[in-house]
């Protein structure tokens, strides 16, 4: 069976999406990034999708449910590198996205997994 | 108008609805339309081909390349022989699903195309056409 690969990053994961994705692969990926969360206690999954040409709403669906997922399993999730046509697009068909995060490009989503990793330690652990 | 190319490929499966995207995709690439046009028509597609295959249980899809008083045209056609759309003016609202999506596929499509029409006749199936201009 196809598969999107998940890599792993120090302590974040790497997911980048490099096909046009048919729904079932898409499903698969959510798939297997659960089964890799609890695998590895990741705190913070990247989302790759300049390679995407396009999000519709199914796979817009499956990156919201993506960050949902990360969320409940005390993970947090960045999707990096939307192309600007993709984003107007989004826009337009009336998907919302709501609670993805998203970041120009790999380094500064890394960067923001970064800070919000550290704030979610703060949280958890306060300094008294 | 003038038909310059026009091309039909089945839609009966899920590797079926990117095929059919990617040709769209394709065909602007080719015609040197812009990058939104692209983007825009493709995702219009994927909704419609998508549409055809769940609810429809299958189709076809037309990709027709058009020229009319110089002007360049795309126009894709998906049909399908399924239960078809009691009411219309509910399918096409937004948020308005019988399945498990957001219910932003027609009326989504619409917004991001030039032209937009739909016919449906129930017990004997859809077809939705969208053109994008140069
Ligand atoms: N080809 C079709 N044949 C029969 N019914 C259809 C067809 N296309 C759409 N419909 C009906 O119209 C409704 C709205 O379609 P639309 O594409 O807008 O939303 P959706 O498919 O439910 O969700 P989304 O596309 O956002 O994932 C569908 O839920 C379905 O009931
Ligand atoms: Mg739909």
């Amino acid at each position: 069976m196809e598969h999107i690969p998940i890599l792993k990053v120090g302590e974040f994961l790497l997911v980048s999406i490099q096909v046009d994705m048919h729904d079932r692969l898409a499903m698969t990926l959510q798939d297997d990034l659960t089964t890799k969360l609890v695998a590895t206690r990741a705190k913070g999954v990247l989302i790759d999708i300049s390679s995407l040409e396009m999000v519709d709403s199914f796979i817009g669906r499956m990156l919201g449910h993506m960050a949902a997922m990360a969320g409940v399993l005390g993970a947090e999730a960045v999707v990096v590198g939307m192309q600007p046509a993709v984003a107007i697009t989004i826009v337009e068909l009336g998907m919302e996205l709501t609670g993805v995060r998203t970041a120009l490009s790999v380094d500064k989503g890394m960067a923001l997994l970064r800070t919000l990793v550290d704030e979610d330690s703060f949280t958890l652990n306060p300094v008294s | 108008m003038i038909f310059t190319k026009s091309k039909t490929l089945a839609l009966r499966s899920e590797e079926e609805i990117v095929l059919v995207r990617q040709a769209t995709r394709s065909w602007m690439v080719e015609q040197r339309f812009t990058l939104v046009a692209q983007t825009k028509m493709m995702t219009a597609t994927s909704e419609l081909a998508r549409n055809a295959v769940v609810y429809g249980g299958g189709g076809s899809a037309r990709l027709e390349l058009l020229e009319e008083s110089g002007r360049v045209g795309i126009r894709v056609q998906i049909e399908d022989r399924g239960p078809g759309i009691a009411d219309l003016e509910q399918a096409m609202t937004d948020h308005f699903t019988s399945g498990q999506g957001l219910g932003l596929g027609l009326g989504g499509s619409k917004r991001l195309v030039d032209e937009f029409e739909i016919w449906s006749e129930p017990g004997k199936g859809t077809r939705v056409s969208i053109t994008w201009w140069k």
